[in-house]
């Protein structure tokens, strides 16, 4: 697999590779995830696969120049697949001392490093801790380092135009950026467009940018800096149209859509929390699809005026993130107890308690799982991709709808905040979903089920002759009065948890990707898909035969997981957490899974789990955990 | 418009649960009541909605034929205000009690009262937690002796209606279990009201706190401690009507009426005043001594928009500008490419 690491520097002016990995990393208050999200959105539109990854602090603005200020913007490219934003990085971009020296262990051998040479001052490197200038202690002798003068030749490039110095000197991301335009070969249309866009009402700042953009370009093709610049070509995706999209915006117009499909407003109850916002922000851009947001005065608003939506007939939903999650708690034993759909989003973080926010974890699983008083099951499907979370939203909607439950729909900051290539669905690619409002009174009991999906009959407020109540107490079977009986509580308890396991039937089969059968099957869930689809595609192909089951629905599992388990002679399981999905699987199947677990804040990377692999395979007897049983 | 509503009587709206609050609760005149002033609203029964959080007060919904939700503790305002905006058609009512609406539901009760939402909410107020068995409520007094303040309570308490105007409520009121007529009046101008309605209904729990509202209900003592406000007339007050309210500076006082003063110096009651510095000067007043307790329309302001019509507009205004949301495009919005 070519890439610009591998390259010879005498090598003709310009190369054809297969992909690259490129990281913008400065202060947050640079503007790197600009120019990672321009750069990305215009690799999109020339056509390559990729993946990114931002990754940024949960401070505003911590101070200048500081370690903990610094913020990164990582995306992999190829005319390949792509699975993962890279391990390791052929372009760095530093904008100051600190992110070269929060960022350079990323950086591959040989690998091309454009640095702001003019933050690289005494003031800057002591912010940095840094004894001595990188620049000048050879400590950078294994990479091909660029020192530009970005703030200096970013103002040389706006002279004219009257501005400010702070004004000029937010434009050197810009400088940077059209760098790597140059360095890759590519239009900057999509960007100049972009700034037209965004700074209608100041065309002096996008004159500004656009400026520096351009002279970031034309100093590459002036100075001859790089000697070589790259060609990537466009992948070969599936036929279809294509739009860049992040997991956040995919679960906001999932939403929108499913709404549509079952002819319901939809309703979302929500509390601003990180990384979940931005699905609170996106609704709230869609008035013009009918969908009401309601910002409410906490996480247990958010969810209660959900379950109130939900009563009154709307599809309604509460996104939110690990805490929000845990302060919901009550209320989603309450739409356990009174049969409503809603659709509650885990947007899940490092924790416990506010932990790291910005970074990602899947260690909400048991939360989800098992975090209520008593016994209140709660069906739970999780996104693997950030294109998957519009699916996945469509498919949470339906659940609920049809069974008349509280869905919960994991997804975390990685898949929120990262981006991929999605094909656009023609509409009739997408599922209707029934929907059916009692209306008769003949006969109407508020808790007589549909004997196939055990659901309640949805019976709305303004329905005449219907009237009737619900509420948090036990209820009677059938009739859904207030009733103490220990036998109807335990009939209740049991037909509420044989609802969800109803689920069952439309969950389908799990048909494992590689191997159907053989030395190890690889267990995951979440936005692990990404680094274990790499790292299995790559041990496959250096002769091991192993299988990867990646679970969509964690709650009820697919009815053959357990078979499926049985064909191989080992089960691992990667998870961002201590072992949740580990515990369960362990618990409901007496599989003897082995766990590999990652707590950082994190992705895995894909030579992380190939190592894990090659150790798992290497030692110890083969399907040993059956031998016990 | 009402003409295909059917005639409604308080029967249409009694349930066939069995009431299970203890003989001789407040809350079974509060029941009473509200089940003979819900037919004469000109309200198709389904329309209602009855939604309620935790407490003796709030089993109220299962006994209202109406659709009910009993929710959990202090958030009915916030179950309320989904139903209400999504539906903002329905008439819905709350049925709290001083814990639950101003202890665990606090904030849930001050952003619905600051938002104006549609909403009307009958805040029982006995001063103690009856359902867990008396323990000190944020409306007890300061030295309330309960199971868990044997040696007195340490907290001043809340002042509800204070409260509620201090969120600019458009609509606050105060009425007593026992005084069914004034009640009733309170409920139906409630009703009448648009946006959210704040009415404190002052109620005994005889297990718990009982005689807690006795100064004001007891036939000897209450012309002395009770003042009805009344739109348009003088805050007159005593056995012999012979006392009044009077306006000095910024704070009130108590008059004797004759000698030079007459019902002219008095404060005359205007419920749509637009200061709320003055219903919460009326709130304030039964905490000074030697003032009565005012009940009645402390304050009613109509023409302040509610929530669920500003949301339910603005989507109006974004699709006559935008025109309705078409999925196709939402689908293609932003840069697309094509792969052949």
């Amino acid at each position: 697999m070519a890439t610009i690491t591998d390259a010879v520097e005498s090598k003709p002016k310009r190369q054809v590779i297969e992909r690259a990995v490129v990281r913008f990393c400065g202060d947050s208050g640079d503007g790197m995830q600009i120019s990672g999200s321009q750069f990305t959105n215009t690799v999109a539109l020339y056509g390559n696969d990729l993946a990114t990854f931002p990754d940024y602090p949960a401070e505003i603005r911590a101070p200048a120049g500081t370690l903990p200020g610094v913020s990164g913007f990582q995306v992999q490219f190829s005319s390949s697949d792509v699975y993962t934003p890279g391990d390791a990085v052929d372009v760095l971009v530093a904008m100051n001392p600190a992110a070269l020296k929060m960022n350079i262990k990323d950086l591959k051998k040989n690998g091309i490093l454009i640095v702001n040479n003019d933050s690289f001052t005494d003031n800057d490197l002591r912010k940095a801790h840094q004894a001595t200038n990188p620049l000048e202690d050879h400590s950078l002798d294994a990479y091909r380092v660029f020192p530009v003068q970005l703030e200096r030749l970013t103002q040389a490039a706006l002279e004219e135009l009257g501005l400010d110095a702070k004004s000029m000197n937010r434009c050197k991301n810009f400088f940077a950026l059209g760098m790597c335009y140059w360095l890759y070969n590519r239009p900057m249309d999509h960007t100049y467009r972009w700034l037209d866009d965004k700074f209608k009402s100041k065309p002096l700042l996008a004159e500004a940018n656009k400026r520096a953009m351009k002279a970031g370009y034309s100093y590459c093709e002036a100075t001859e800096a790089f000697q070589v610049s790259y060609e990537i070509p466009p992948a070969k995706l599936a036929p279809g149209v294509y739009r860049n999209l992040s997991g956040n915006q995919a679960l906001a117009m999932g939403f929108v859509v499913a709404a549509r499909q079952a002819g319901l407003q939809l309703f979302l109850g929500s509390y601003p929390i990180t990384p979940a916002s931005d699905i609170l922000h996106e609704l709230s851009g869609y008035k013009n699809f009918g969908v009401l947001t309601f910002q409410a005065e906490d996480e247990i608003a958010a969810i209660t005026s959900a379950i109130g939506a939900a009563y009154s007939g709307a599809l309604a939903i509460t996104t939110t993130s690990g805490p929000g999650m845990a302060l919901k708690t009550e209320a989603m034993g309450l739409a356990v107890a009174v049969e409503l759909p809603i659709v509650i989003c885990d947007i899940q973080r490092g924790g416990p308690s506010t932990g790291l926010p910005t970074k990602t974890e899947q260690a909400d699983l048991l939360q989800a799982m098992f975090g209520r008083n008593s016994e209140a099951p709660i069906p739970i499907l999780a996104a693997s991709t950030p294109g998957d979370c519009f699916w996945i939203a469509l498919e949470a909607s339906r659940i609920a709808l049809k069974y008349m439950v509280p869905v919960i729909l994991l997804s975390d900051g990685y898949l929120a905040n990262g981006a991929e290539p999605w094909r656009i669905p023609s509409l009739s690619e997408i599922p209707q979903i029934p929907v059916h409002f009692v209306t008769d009174p003949q006969g109407f009991l508020p808790y007589k089920r549909n004997p196939q999906t055990l659901a309640r009959p949805w019976a709305i407020p303004g329905t005449p002759g219907l009237e009737h109540r619900i509420g948090g107490l036990e209820k009677q079977d059938v009739t859904g009065n207030v009733n103490y009986e220990p036998l109807n509580h335990e009939k209740m308890v049991r037909l509420r948890a044989a609802k969800v396991e109803a689920i069952g039937q439309d969950v389908p089969d799990v048909e494992p990707a590689g191997d159907a059968e053989g030395n190890l099957l690889i267990v995951g869930w979440g936005s692990t898909y990404g680094s274990i689809t790499a790292a299995v595609k790559a041990q496959r192909a250096a002769g091991r035969r192993i299988g990867h089951v990646h679970l969509r629905y964690l709650n009820p599992l697919p009815r053959n997981l357990g078979q499926v388990m049985e064909r191989y002679g080992k089960v691992l399981v990667p998870e961002m957490n201590m072992g949740q999905l580990s515990m369960i699987l362990r618990a409901k199947y007496l599989v003897d899974v082995e766990g590999y677990n990652k707590i950082q804040g994190q992705p895995f990377k894909q030579a992380e789990l190939e190592g894990k692999i090659e150790e798992v395979l290497s030692c110890g007897a083969v399907g040993a955990w059956k031998n016990g049983r | 418009m009402n003409a295909t509503v059917p005639v409604l009587t308080k029967k249409d709206f009694q349930t066939d649960q069995e009431v299970r609050w203890c003989p001789g609760c407040g809350d079974y005149a509060i029941l009473s009541a509200v089940q003979a002033v819900f037919p004469d609203l000109g309200i198709p029964r389904e329309k209602f909605v009855v939604v309620s959080g935790i407490g003796c007060s709030s089993r109220f919904p299962y006994y209202m034929n109406t659709f009910g939700f009993h929710s959990i503790h202090g958030r009915a305002p916030a179950v309320a205000t989904g139903i209400k905006v999504a539906h903002p058609e329905l008439e819905v009512w709350v049925a709290t009690g001083d814990g639950d609406s101003l202890s665990i539901g606090g904030n849930h009760t001050i952003h619905m009262l600051r938002r104006n939402v549609g909403i009307k909410v009958l805040m029982f107020n006995n001063r103690i937690y009856g359902l867990t068995k008396g323990q000190y409520s944020p409306t007890s007094e300061f030295g309330k002796k309960t199971k868990s303040t044997p040696f007195g309570s340490a907290a001043r308490p809340f002042n509800p209606l204070a409260l509620a105007i201090g969120a600019e409520t458009t609509f606050v009121a105060r009425s007593i279990d026992v005084m069914q007529q004034h009640l009733k009046e309170t409920l139906k101008k409630a009703a009448a009201h648009k946006g959210a309605a704040y009415i404190e209904i002052l109620q005994n729990c005889n297990i718990f706190n009982d005689g807690a509202w006795q100064y004001l209900t007891e036939k000897d003592s209450r012309s002395e401690h009770l003042v009805q406000l009344e739109h348009g007339k003088p805050l007159i007050f005593g056995k012999n009507r012979d006392k009044g309210i009077r306006l000095n500076g910024l704070d009130l006082e108590v008059v004797q009426l004759g000698n030079g003063v007459s019902e002219h110096d008095l404060l005359i009651h205007d419920e749509q005043y637009r200061n709320p510095a003055y219903a919460f000067l009326l709130a304030k007043m039964e905490e000074m001594p030697g003032f009565p307790t005012p009940v009645g329309v402390f304050r009613s302001w109509n023409d302040f928009p509610r929530y669920e019509d500003i949301m339910a507009n603005q989507i109006k205004d974004v699709v006559t500008k935008r025109g309705a949301g078409d999925i196709d495009k939402l689908l293609r919005s932003g840069d697309t490419w094509e792969v052949r």
